[in-house]
């Protein structure tokens, strides 16, 4: 990479080339990805006509993903969003709006078709034929299977449209489903990536898109479609208050001595042993240790995880998911060891005479050579 | 001294006799009930997650050391069993991979060990200076210092392994689960059933718990129930569904009663609990013990026979 290029870039974001790569490194390394990495998604980065387009359309959501990734502020990331990817049509953050708009979409794909990726954030209503989510006269249902076939990669943005979220909540009035399933549904066969969360956190979608842009190809996935990077583990094990729980001690209320000292929130209903998250490990918002749900003293809602976040009551106790346990356990019936069996032994006395009986050759021989000596 | 063949036999078949007239069945002694108002523990093992939180806050609430099954790598208090500083502890069965929980084969469950609090304690029956004793109206098996004379009976009589002596000190004890006496008396429950975040370990009278265990018996697996948190009839609940247990409440009659009742997904015995009779191992000695020595009418007639042998072949040396 030429460092004519990096300084181009460093004045377009704002940032020095220090701070750019420093970034990219950082981003290489919350994906799990070797430190040399950084340097290639910089490069990849500050190549322009790698840019890929993206198209984001809204369904049912409060727009609570898009503020989330406002939000990001490792080196002035609006600044970069907008120059890593050609956002084409975003609701949001479009400066047309209406005809206009809607053309630029219809536009982008008909001139990107098969290259450009799609975020979806916001369940789609298809009680009644959709009715309940119109966009210029269209179903977002209509627009979300016309978009989806062109695209290369789907990346479902949020809870709502990772497993309904929010708008999915019993009863479900509006019949709200997430994006995979409407596809499936459907025969669309375009790879969808889930970033749930309410709202997901910025870096999560992030890491996925610079990933995209780097390798041309989507991260690892686990069974849900969710990047191992971030979901992979659960909330529970890189909880900083785990140690709490583990030693039993829980806060009961909330505000009594034990939540003040900073306890463990299972007993307010914290859903942390069932959910998969990197929340503990990369926090919320940049402002420091301690900024996400559980840091703050709440319970966490398990609002990445499906059936968990809108499905169960906020202060019911969650379960504990546990893979087969570790054998620091002691056991109902330990191991012992055998005695020794008569084969056993027969063998190892066998094996003795014949060293005893060697060596005593061998010594008898030495004794002979020193005699012979004499 | 010579002692004829036909006199031997004479004075063996009188004290035989003796023995035979003093042992009479209405001489046994009426098995022990359990005491109303008992408290003790439910421990659903299929509830529990093996988290240990029970272990810890037990070994905090009664000022133990740890302890090190590891004396060379001495970093984690993990004991094997219980010892004379763990009074509680989580211990793991694992078949095969161990992937599914409550489940025998390659599955895995878990099981929470403690003093039983029987309904008619071999420890105290074995207890020759009284210094185990069942409260008359907890029927919590505590143990005094000042009674006991270190002769280890009750670890021998205890058909669950629980009583455990001090080796290591000059002046050593007997250490075992004493239902957390000291925090029941300023209103608290036991140590491990205020810890314990699932409700795996409930604290109650014994004769609730057991209506307690009897109902989650008939819950239908699969489906969602209330479960009790920490006591039975407090305020905290959980709610969770049920998985299949096994048609049985250890300790309802096992070994005479216990006043800890357990329910599991797997047989109890893979548990490591023993399988006893409804018969207490109390009752059983006792029953022979007092047939034997009752009003020392047969001591006292193989005695006297035993002089008699005695005082005949010494007669003619005088």
């Amino acid at each position: 990479m030429k460092n004519k290029e990096l300084e181009v870039v460093s004045r377009q974001l704002g940032v020095s080339r220090r701070d750019f790569i420093k970034f990219c490194s950082v981003v290489a390394t919350g994906m799990g990805l070797p430190l040399g990495t950084g340097a290639q998604i910089a490069e990849a980065v500050t190549n322009a006509a790698k840019r890929p387009p993206v198209i984001w359309l809204s369904a049912q959501e409060c727009t609570g993903c898009t503020e989330s990734l406002l939000r990001a502020t490792h080196p002035t990331l609006e600044h970069l969003i907008l120059d890593l990817i050609s956002l084409d049509y975003h609701e949001t953050l479009s400066t047309p709006s209406g005809k206009q708009a809607e053309e630029a979409r219809e536009a982008s794909i008909k001139a990107n078709k098969g290259k450009f990726i799609l975020v979806v954030d916001g369940a789609i209503p298809v009680k009644d034929n959709g009715i309940y989510c119109m966009i210029g006269g269209r179903t977002a249902l209509d627009i979300l299977k016309d978009t989806a076939k062109d695209a290369f990669a789907i990346i479902a943005m949020g809870s709502c449209s990772s497993w309904g979220g929010l708008p999915a909540a019993d009863p479900n009035p509006t019949g709200a489903t997430p994006v995979q399933k409407i596809l499936t549904d459907a025969g669309i066969k375009t790879p969808v990536v889930s970033i749930p969360g309410c709202p997901p956190n910025p870096y999560n979608f992030l890491s996925t898109v610079l990933y995209f842009v780097t390798f041309k190809k989507l991260p690892e996935l686990d069974d849900k479609a969710r990047p191992k990077f971030a979901y992979g583990r659960l909330i529970h094990e890189n909880c900083e208050r785990r140690p709490h729980f583990d030693a039993g001690r829980f806060a009961t209320e909330f505000g009594d001595d034990n939540h003040r000292k900073g306890y463990c929130l299972y007993k307010l209903g914290c859903k942390g042993p069932e959910t998969h998250a990197n929340c503990p490990s990369i926090l919320f918002g940049d402002t420091g240790s301690g900024t996400w749900p559980v840091g703050t003293g709440h319970p966490c809602f398990g609002c990445t995880e499906q059936g968990v976040g809108f499905h169960k009551p906020l202060f019911s106790r969650a379960s504990l998911h546990l893979v087969t346990p570790p054998d620091t356990y002691p056991h109902t019936q330990e191991q012992q060891g055998k005695g020794a069996t008569i084969a056993g032994v027969a063998v190892a006395a066998a094996a003795a005479g014949a060293a005893f009986a060697a060596v005593s050759k061998v010594a008898n021989k030495l004794g002979e050579d020193e005699k012979g000596k004499k | 001294m010579e002692i004829k063949r036909r006199d031997f036999l004479k004075v063996a078949a009188a004290g035989g006799a003796a023995l035979a007239a003093a042992a009479h069945p209405a001489l046994a002694r009426e098995p022990k009930t359990r005491i109303k108002d008992a408290v003790g523990f439910l421990y659903d093992s299929t509830v529990c997650t093996g988290c240990k939180a029970c272990v810890s806050a037990c070994k905090q609430y009664n000022e133990m050391p740890a302890s090190f099954s590891t004396p060379q790598d001495p970093l984690w208090d993990n004991p094997l069993d219980t010892d004379s500083k763990t009074y509680n502890i989580i211990k793991l069965f694992k078949d095969g991979t161990g992937a599914a929980k409550d489940r025998e084969k390659d599955g895995h469950a878990y099981v929470k060990r403690q003093c039983m609090h029987c309904v008619d304690p071999s420890c105290v029956s074995a207890c020759p200076v009284s210094a185990l004793t069942k409260d008359p109206v907890s029927g919590i098996v505590s143990y005094s210092k000042s009674a006991c004379i270190g002769c280890r009976y009750c670890q021998l009589a205890c058909p669950y392994n629980i009583p455990k002596f001090e080796y290591e000190k000059a002046f050593p004890q007997i250490r075992k689960c004493e239902l957390c006496s000291h925090r029941l008396k300023k209103g608290e429950i036991p140590a491990c059933a205020e810890f314990c975040p699932t409700g795996a370990t409930v604290f109650g009278k014994v004769e609730d718990l057991l209506v307690e265990a009897k109902k989650r018996l008939q819950y239908k697996a699969g489906s969602s129930q209330v479960y009790p948190v920490e006591r039975l009839g407090g305020k905290a609940t959980a709610e969770r569904i049920v998985t299949p247990y096994v048609q049985k409440v250890y300790g309802e009659k096992d070994g005479g009663g216990t006043q800890i009742l357990y329910l599991a997904g797997i047989p109890f015995e893979k548990l490591g609990l023993p399988k006893l009779e409804e018969r207490s191992d109390a009752h059983r000695s006792e029953t022979i013990q007092h047939t034997i020595y009752k009003g020392m009418i047969a001591p006292v007639v193989f005695l006297g026979g035993l002089l008699y042998v005695v005082h005949k072949n010494t007669k003619d040396h005088k």
